[in-house]
Order: C-alpha cells, then sequence, then structure tokens
C-alpha cells in the first residue's frame, strides 16, 4: 500500500502541490485525472521520488521513503516500473535489449535466463515477433508496449504510467489500458495512471483521485464520477460535447 | 550568480560521476561504444587536420626565413616545435571539442528530451555514473589521438617542406632532432589528459542540465562548444606558465 500525507511541493514561489493525502491499494487501478497544470506529472514524480517533496511523507508498505537510506532507495525504485508519456524508450537499443536492460541491471541472470523473461513479457503485450527492431521502427502504440513490458520485466510491486495512452488512436488506447489494467491484477501490483483521458476513467479507473490548483478536490470509484456534485469535477468530465450529450441525455432519463 | 551555480552544479556532477557505479557488464559495453565513438570516429578528422595544418606551418615557416645566416633545418624545428607543443594538444582539441563535445552534449541532451534519462532514475540507477563515467574512461585513450596528430603533423610539414622545394629532408630530419627536449612530450600529454576530462564532463554538464525540447538541444551543444573551448584555452595557458615556466 501506498500512503501519501500533506504533500507539499513548491518551484521557487509558486506552489504546485499543496497538502495532498490519499492512499493506493494493491491490485488496484489507480487513476490521477486533471487539467494540464493541475499538478499531476509533479505528483507522480513526488511518488517515483525524482522530485523530493517539501513536506508531508510517502510511504511504501510502511516505509517512508524520506527516512531511507541510499541503498534501500535503490532497491525500493527496483521495485517499481514506469511507463512515460513519450516512452523513453533507449534510441540506441533494439526492442529486445530496451526490455531485458532492468535484467541487466539489477538481476545475475544468465543471459538465456533474461532472454527467456523478455520473451514470456514481449509475448504478454502482444510483440512476439518485434525483439530485433529498433524504438524508431515501432509504432507508437507498440512504443507504448513495449515500455510496458520494460516496466514489468523485472516485477514490480508499482507501476506508475504518465498519459500512457496520450497520442494514439482510441482503439489502441482502449487496448493499452486494458493492457495495464490486466497486468495491474496478474501481477498485484498497485498501479497509477496519469490521465485526462475520460475514456480511462470508465473502461479502467478503480479509484480516481481529481486533482485541482494543486490540490485534491476529489476522490471516489469510477462510478461516482458520473454520480458526483463537485461542480469541478463535473466542469471537467463533462467537457466534451459527447460527454455533455451523455449528460443531457442521463438528466433527461433521470427526470 | 547563475555562474557560480553552474560551476559548483559540474563539480557536484564530477563528484556523483564516480559514486555509485554500474554494474561492470553493462559499463564495460557502454566504455567500449564510447571508444568507438569518441576516439576511433574522431581519427580521420584529426589525421586529415594535422597532415594539412603541420604542411602549413612549414610553408609558413620557410616562406618568413628570409635570412640567407639562419639555417634551413630551422624550419623542421620550428614545425616539430608548433606541433608538439601547441597543435597538436591545443588546436585539436579545440576541433574535438566541436566534433566530441558536440555529439556529447546533444546525445544526453537528447536523452533528457524523451525522459530517457528520467526513465534511468526511476529505475534507481546513477544516470551521471552511467552516462558520463564511460566517456571519462574512453577519453584517456585521448593522447593516443594526439600522439597521431603529432606524428602526421609533422609527416606533412616534411611532405610539404620536400615536394614545395623550401628545404631538402636531410635538413627538415635534422631540424625536428635538434635540441629535443623530453620534457615537451610530458608537458604536451600532460596537457592533453586535463583537455580530455574537460572535453568528457563540460559537454556532459551542458546536455544533463538541459531544459526544454529540440531547439534547446541544438542551444546547449553550442554554448557547451564555447564554454568548453573556453576552459581548454584558459587551462592551456595556466598549465604552460606552471609547467614550462
Amino acid at each position: 500500500m501506498i500512503v501519501v500525507e500533506n504533500l507539499e511541493k513548491s518551484f521557487g514561489d509558486t506552489k504546485i502541490l499543496k497538502g495532498i493525502s490519499t492512499s493506493f491499494e494493491k491490485g488496484k487501478t489507480n487513476l490521477i485525472i486533471g487539467q494540464s497544470g493541475s499538478g499531476k506529472t509533479v505528483f507522480l514524480k513526488c511518488l517515483l521520488g525524482l522530485f523530493t517533496p517539501d513536506s508531508g511523507t510517502i510511504s511504501y508498505d510502511g516505509k517512508t521513503y524520506s527516512g531511507l537510506s541510499d541503498n534501500e532507495k535503490r532497491d525500493l525504485r527496483a521495485d517499481m516500473g514506469m511507463v512515460f508519456q513519450g516512452s523513453a524508450l533507449f534510441d540506441s537499443m533494439t526492442i529486445a535489449e530496451n526490455v531485458m536492460f532492468p535484467l541487466r541491471m539489477f538481476t545475475k541472470q544468465s543471459k538465456s535466463e533474461m532472454q527467456d523473461r523478455v520473451n514470456v513479457v514481449l509475448k504478454r503485450v502482444n510483440l512476439p515477433d518485434a525483439h530485433q527492431k529498433m524504438p524508431s521502427e515501432a509504432s507508437g502504440g507498440m512504443q507504448k508496449r513495449v515500455a510496458i513490458a520494460r516496466a514489468i520485466v523485472n516485477n514490480p510491486k508499482y507501476l506508475f504510467c504518465d498519459e500512457p495512452n496520450s497520442g494514439l488512436d482510441p482503439k489502441t488506447a482502449i487496448v493499452i489500458d486494458n493492457l495495464i489494467q490486466e497486468i495491474t491484477k496478474e501481477y498485484n501490483m498497485i498501479t497509477m495512471i496519469n490521465s485526462h483521458d475520460m475514456n480511462s476513467v470508465m473502461e479502467i479507473g478503480e479509484k480516481i483521485i481529481f486533482l485541482r490548483n494543486g490540490i485534491k478536490e476529489w476522490e471516489g470509484s469510477s462510478d461516482d464520477v458520473f454520480k458526483t456534485d463537485n461542480e469541478a469535477l463535473t466542469d471537467f468530465v463533462y467537457s466534451s460535447n459527447l460527454f455533455k450529450k451523455v449528460r443531457a441525455a442521463q438528466l433527461k432519463e433521470n427526470n | 550568480m547563475t555562474y557560480l551555480e553552474n560551476i559548483g552544479a559540474y563539480f557536484l556532477m564530477v563528484v556523483e560521476m564516480f559514486r555509485k557505479p554500474t554494474k561492470w557488464a553493462v559499463m564495460k559495453t557502454l566504455i567500449l561504444k564510447d571508444i568507438d565513438d569518441l576516439i576511433i570516429g574522431s581519427i580521420g578528422i584529426v589525421a586529415f587536420i594535422s597532415f594539412f595544418v603541420g604542411g602549413v606551418v612549414t610553408i609558413q615557416t620557410a616562406l618568413n626565413i628570409t635570412n640567407p645566416l639562419i639555417p634551413q633545418y630551422l624550419v623542421g624545428f620550428a614545425t616539430r616545435q608548433s606541433v608538439i607543443l601547441e597543435f597538436a594538444p591545443t588546436f585539436i582539441s579545440i576541433i574535438m571539442a566541436g566534433k566530441v563535445g558536440s555529439f556529447i552534449t546533444s546525445s544526453i541532451g537528447s536523452m533528457r528530451v524523451t525522459e530517457q534519462i528520467d526513465a534511468l532514475e526511476v529505475m534507481g540507477i546513477n544516470a551521471i555514473n552511467y552516462l558520463v563515467f564511460p566517456k571519462f574512461i574512453a577519453l584517456m585513450l585521448y593522447p593516443f589521438v594526439i600522439s597521431i596528430a603529432m606524428f602526421l603533423g609533422i609527416l606533412g610539414g616534411m611532405a610539404a617542406c620536400v615536394y614545395g622545394g623550401f628545404t631538402s629532408m636531410e635538413d627538415y630530419i635534422i631540424g625536428i632532432q635538434t635540441e629535443f627536449i623530453p620534457f615537451h612530450i610530458i608537458y604536451a600529454f600532460a596537457k592533453t589528459v586535463v583537455f580530455a576530462f574537460v572535453l568528457a564532463t563540460v559537454p556532459s554538464f551542458y546536455g544533463y542540465f538541459m531544459k526544454g525540447g529540440a531547439l534547446e538541444v541544438g542551444k546547449a551543444s553550442t554554448t557547451s562548444f564555447v564554454w568548453t573551448s573556453v576552459i581548454i584555452i584558459l587551462l592551456n595557458y595556466i598549465l604552460t606558465q606552471l609547467l614550462l615556466s
């Protein structure tokens, strides 16, 4: 379980996160939603340890991150997988080498053992024949799947995804969302996804956290999102014409 | 203030480069790749420039010796001194600041822009050690490149001298052997090692700490070239003062 208490982070005079407290449970897909500039990415980077919070604590299965030694932090990070918005694949390596990278860095497995594991995860993300391709030869959807394979190859306890379906067509985006949810259940991980895609909320969101101007404005399940009377969240959720029409139909039905 | 912050950040990066080392099996591959990219890949251009600049130094020296009382072997002597003391270690290092420095800044900068460095950090890898240390080790072979530059510079001078009809080959060979001081070689290679360190770390600093997108990668490469050159010129002055005066 990840517990966040009163997290604050500023850059210069600008306060980005203003006292966020929440928790994330095992085996669940958690979505952090909010407009651009609401603090989602900073929040995720604080959870990853890429940014040091000004105040507040983050605990991973009872261990407070700020109280860990450098070696303990390193071990903890080996338990984290991250899918970046732009995939962040190493462009000098083939797809297989990218996926194998965490194994080479953190395990003492033989080359054949690593190769077997790479085959398993590439097959799991439906890329059984992409080993020798370079990232530049792969489509956006393929790159995301490789990034997911690299993130899960070392059996992490925590999976972080920063807008994993941005720049993808709606169909591929759903495939990626479903893949993340299936893998979360399969590996019993804590998954956190930064998104402003309402399709993701409806498809895979088990717990939703809505950030607005660095404050946790709302927290609940995906079903609650559509029943809430929180004005800011309603504004955000029904900002697209499609959802506006759905909302109008819902209200009509209720009346 | 920004300059002071940058100097502080640079030295912290240098310290970080030696901390939390990457697994040797991985590091070995990175070092070999960087030797190929930075050293082997530079030999061609260094050889070309050295040969022809050596020739130009010789021609200009020969053309400026108009007094018949000055011995002809002085052309070879002057070429050797110019090439070994300044041209090979310093002039080639400035060229390498453009070639190797820009390559280092843009490759690390592109990794920053595309979040590849963030990916390394998330995995708990010391990204500075992973990216900069192999370049530092690879550039410790830089004196090998400079020794090629010295040899080809003197050879280029000989070719220009003989085929241009300025002096005989015998006079040129006597010139390059006259009053040879072995310490000058030590001085040249001592400078080279210091410049190699600058070539590995300053461009890495500008690449690693860059912010922004593709345009900023280009700007960082230019800034890196300017500052690497400035630092090399300043260190050249300081080392010459310390070692030769």
